[in-house]
């Protein structure tokens, strides 16, 4: 039988404000337990959580982001739990008054083409804190650093068909959070989660198969392992006559499996109710309109710009725009040089190995936008080949030089151009292999191709590279057939 | 020194007929002495009193006055008082010393307030009797066989036997204005969001509020002008200045429209109340009122909805005593469930159990529309009767108990008796609107209270009401025989 998978995601993006959503604590990751913990995130009776503004503004600001309909009104709920590293026993988050209503994003595939993925919601919400469970002979500890930090879940429609439409989602959502300055998006620290709603079903079946959940996938790596292990379970346990049942199940990252954490009738009542403590939020037309004017250039605005104004692919416009760090790069180059298509070059292939090389964030690069625009200004000007200018890259990167231009004077690698010392220098090549010129004159035309390359390569190997290779194809040329 | 108001305390200070050690000397002694008979206390902070005095002494010789400055009073035990046993009248709180001050606490220490203990009060303010305290019951003053009313009975109890001259106390559904009508004394919940929240440990969070309980009006408007305002640190307290108290106390009634709602004086008023009731009537008609009889006939569905919503928030806001970080802690907890069941088992009495499973269940799914949010509809309603009623009237009036102080352990097999004593005064709680309570006689020897409801932030207008009623009566000034 065919299987269709349908996905469901619920990414929580923690929001870099200062402080925490409902108390002044500052929310810095890594720092010593119950260090970052005030009387209100330790749930200390008669404490009382006042609402962070700039929370509702970042919230705000992913709404209009993805063409969403904030709420005019929005309203605290709370999550009733017992879990010691949940302070108070209840989670304040949102539940039927979400801050931000039905929207969309539009996500690239590896093929080019676009799909447009729904997303249902996005609520704000508190962080629980931490159980330590190593270090404590027989107890755990309780780490409140991180209870409070503001969460910003974004729930997608079951709109996505496949572990690689999942991962080009979340990285389609980490652009965008990162664009809009309002998650840091580091995953390894849990700036940005997953989780996974997956089921499968017969092609061509409308409803939904029974889903599984699967929590806290935390790399866009596992996303895909995760889901992918978990269709195929699914399958399997179909195809073996089984039924998959409603469960949140874990992701295994070393055994490459998932198991399951708790069943449908295990979980909680988590008896939803307005959080009294706190007042409505009025959202007012006129702060949207302050906000909407402050927005940046989104990932998919620049994407479009980048094939309409400097004629890139859709594939390359889609890579360049994929961070606001890597498209102010492209962009930074491109303004030295004045070459998009030679920038984007350049950005994707040398610039982008050199910094997986050395797992390196690109504001971390070692060749800054300038040094590598001027670079290029020499490949246009002749002043360098495009296999000289690895050189000069590399050197770049080593710190030999501040400029490609000091790389080129003083390792004396300017291209030769120079005709008649061009000449001269052919005159001898073809002097010490008089034998293939013999050949070569003797050969047909099919032939002749072949053979052509090799005094090219002689030629180049004995101007060390730097003789203009237009001019010694040309020159060469002449040379044996003149 | 012990029958003055705080009125007269501030008079005595500023004319140095005593200082503010000596009065708090003469108080401390006087707890020491009569408190074992009432219970009113759970604990005497008589050091740091006694140095609050000295401080309030030494702010008035260089140059300082106000009326609460040396005054002393005391605190119902859920405000949070720094490095003191804040205990809410539960085990489950045992050892717990608040880690900072409540702003009620702040503000009054800021007046020159000395405080001089935290008073008992029925477990998390659960109760109209003060008997479900782990501290024991609280006993009336007036008949020490009586309950004193609750939940704020320790406060009530203290300054009806003139061991303070005033208290605060908080009033989720009338546990400021029942006490004070079943001991004789006056007293206010302000409207909801007038008095902040914060460090004050929550019943139910849109019902709460503090107030004061003191033996006058003119008291009252001296303890509210200090406790209300607004505060950052709760999100639901009201931005609006204060209105000045002190100076509306001495308004004319002339003109001034009462209200009697019909449905206060039907079947479960103890008739002797209801006399005393139509007297207060009368002797204000006397100053100048006009009374016209009105209706508010959604408060029959007050008590059920109350019994829901006050239960549903109770359900959540006391999760947090789990035992995991302050407080009481079972004894050898073999895993987590373990150490939440028995902690909490242990450390709750039965009628906080009994709330927390009430509300449990009201918000249970499949059960929440039905309970919580009919609950919720009703609640509207009835602010809805109230905003109707006062297009016509300035004050509503009515009794504030159907009954008389009964006898300790009366009525502890049948909680639905003892929530039917609520019924006059949740109304006010549900609809977030102001509520005095002030004396009106005595019915075999048993003090009665007569209840004032205004409009949204009248506190100015009651307390005016209560001080001209009491400029021509001397209920207010009986004290308790014995004390």
């Amino acid at each position: 039988m065919q299987w269709e998978t349908v996905i469901g995601l619920e990414i929580h993006a923690q929001l870099s404000t200062q402080s925490k959503i409902f108390s002044a604590s500052a929310i810095a990751f890594g720092a010593e337990p119950n260090t970052q913990a005030s009387l209100v995130d330790l749930g200390m009776p008669g404490t009382l959580p006042v609402l962070n503004a700039e929370a509702v503004r970042m919230a705000c600001k992913f709404g209009l982001a993805i063409d969403a309909e904030i709420a005019p009104q929005n309203i605290f709920a709370r999550k009733n739990y017992f879990y010691p590293d949940l302070p108070k026993g209840y989670q304040t988050s949102q539940m039927d008054h979400p801050i931000v209503g039905k929207g969309f994003l539009d996500i690239t595939l590896e093929d080019g083409t676009q799909k447009r993925i729904g997303i249902t919601r996005a609520h704000l919400e508190e962080d629980a804190g931490k159980s330590l469970h190593e270090d404590f002979q027989g107890m755990s500890g309780i780490d409140l650093n991180r209870a409070g930090t503001p969460l910003l879940e974004i729930v997608s429609e079951p709109d996505i068909r496949s572990a690689k439409e999942a991962v080009a989602y979340v990285k389609a959502i980490h652009a965008l959070v990162r664009y809009l300055g309002i998650c840091d998006g580091n995953m390894a620290e849990g700036s940005l989660r997953c989780d996974c709603n997956v089921s499968v079903r017969p092609k061509g079946q409308a409803e939904f198969g029974t889903r599984a959940e699967i929590k806290n996938v935390n790399s866009f790596r596992f996303i895909e392992k995760a889901i992918n292990h978990e269709v195929q379970r699914q399958i399997e346990l179909i195809e073996d006559g089984g039924k998959v049942v409603q469960e949140t199940r874990l992701y295994d990252p070393n055994k490459d499996q998932t198991r399951s954490m708790r069943s449908k009738e295990e979980a909680n009542d988590y008896r939803y109710f307005p959080c009294p403590d706190l007042l409505p939020v009025v959202i007012e037309q006129s702060f949207l309109d302050e906000i909407r004017a402050s927005l940046p250039e989104l990932p998919v605005q620049k994407r479009e710009r980048f094939q309409a104004e400097f004629g890139l692919s859709a594939y390359d416009a889609d890579v360049l725009a994929a961070s606001r760090e890597m498209a102010n790069y492209f962009e930074a180059v491109n303004a030295v040089c004045g070459d998009a298509k030679l920038a984007a070059n350049w950005v994707m292939g040398e610039l982008s190995s050199l910094l997986n090389k050395d797992n390196l964030d690109i504001e971390q690069s070692p060749v800054s936008a300038e040094q590598l625009g001027g670079m290029i200004l020499r490949i246009k000007d002749n002043t360098i080949s495009g296999k000289i200018a690895k050189m000069v890259f590399e050197a770049l990167a080593a710190g030999e030089g501040s400029t490609a231009d000091e790389v080129i004077e003083k390792k004396g690698l300017k291209q030769v151009t120079d005709s008649g010392a061009i000449e001269k220098m052919l005159d001898e090549v073809l002097a010490a292999n008089a034998e293939q010129v013999e050949q070569y004159r003797a050969a047909d035309e099919a032939k002749r191709g072949k053979m052509f390359g090799f005094f090219v390569g002689q030629a180049m190997k004995a101007s060390k590279g730097k003789a203009n290779p237009g001019q010694v194809n040309e020159l060469l040329k002449n040379k044996l057939e003149g | 020194m012990h029958h003055m108001t705080l009125a007269e305390i501030a008079r005595g200070l500023a004319d140095k007929q005593f200082s503010a050690e000596e009065l708090t000397r003469s108080l401390l002694a006087r707890i020491q002495q009569l408190d074992p008979q009432l219970n009113s206390f759970i604990t005497v902070t008589a050091d740091q009193a006694m140095s609050q005095a000295k401080a309030a002494d030494a702010r008035r010789a260089s140059g300082e006055s106000g009326a609460l400055l040396g005054a002393p009073i005391g605190h119902k035990d859920l405000f949070c008082t720094q490095g003191v046993l804040t205990s809410c009248g539960s085990k489950i709180l045992t050892g717990f010393k608040a880690p900072y001050n409540a702003t009620v606490v702040e503000k009054l220490a800021a007046a020159g307030a000395v405080t001089l203990g935290k008073l008992n009060m029925d477990e998390f303010a659960m109760g109209s009797a003060n008997e479900s305290s782990h501290y024991g019951p609280v006993k009336n003053p007036w008949d020490l066989t009586r309950v004193p009313g609750g939940s704020s009975g320790g406060s009530a109890a203290a300054v009806a036997a003139r061991l303070l001259p005033a208290a605060t106390g908080t009033d989720t559904g009338g546990s400021i204005r029942q006490p004070a009508a079943l001991t004789n004394l006056t007293g206010i919940k302000p409207t909801y969001g007038r008095v902040s929240r914060w460090g004050m440990i929550a019943y139910a969070s849109s019902l709460d509020q503090g107030g004061p309980l003191a033996r006058t009006a003119e008291d009252c408007a001296l303890m509210l002008h200090a406790m209300a305002g607004f505060d950052a640190k709760d999100s639901t307290c009201v931005d609006q200045p204060v209105d000045d108290y002190l100076a509306a106390l001495s308004q004319p009634l002339a003109g001034l429209r009462i209200g009697l709602p019909k449905e206060y004086f039907g079947a479960g008023l103890d008739a002797r109340i209801g006399e005393k009731v139509m007297a207060v009537v009368e002797a204000l008609k006397k100053l100048g009122a006009s009374v016209k009889e009105i209706s508010l006939p959604n408060m029959q569905h007050a008590i059920p909805a109350y019994y829901v919503i006050a239960p549903a928030e109770a359900s959540s806001n006391l999760s947090r005593f789990d035992g995991v970080r302050f407080g009481y802690r079972c004894e050898n907890p073999v895993n987590l469930e373990d150490l939440y069941k028995r902690s909490r088992g242990e450390g709750f009495g039965a009628e906080v159990k009994r709330r927390i499973m009430v509300g449990t269940y009201a918000l249970s799914a499949g059960y929440y529309d039905a309970y919580y949010i009919k609950a919720q509809q009703i609640r509207r309603l009835i602010k809805n009767d109230f905003v109707a009623a006062f297009n016509d009237v300035d004050v509503i009036l009515g009794p504030t108990t159907p009954n008389l102080a009964w006898k300790l352990g009366e009525k502890n097999s049948d909680p639905v008796a003892a929530y039917l004593e609520d019924i006059y005064t949740i109304t006010a709680n549900l609809a977030g609107i102001p509520g005095l309570s002030m004396p009106a006689g005595f019915v075999d020897g048993l003090p009665v209270g007569v209840q004032l409801l205004g409009n949204y932030f009248q506190e100015g207008r009651l307390l005016n009401v209560a001080h001209q009623y009491q400029q021509v009566t001397d209920w207010h000034t009986h004290a308790p025989s014995g004390f």
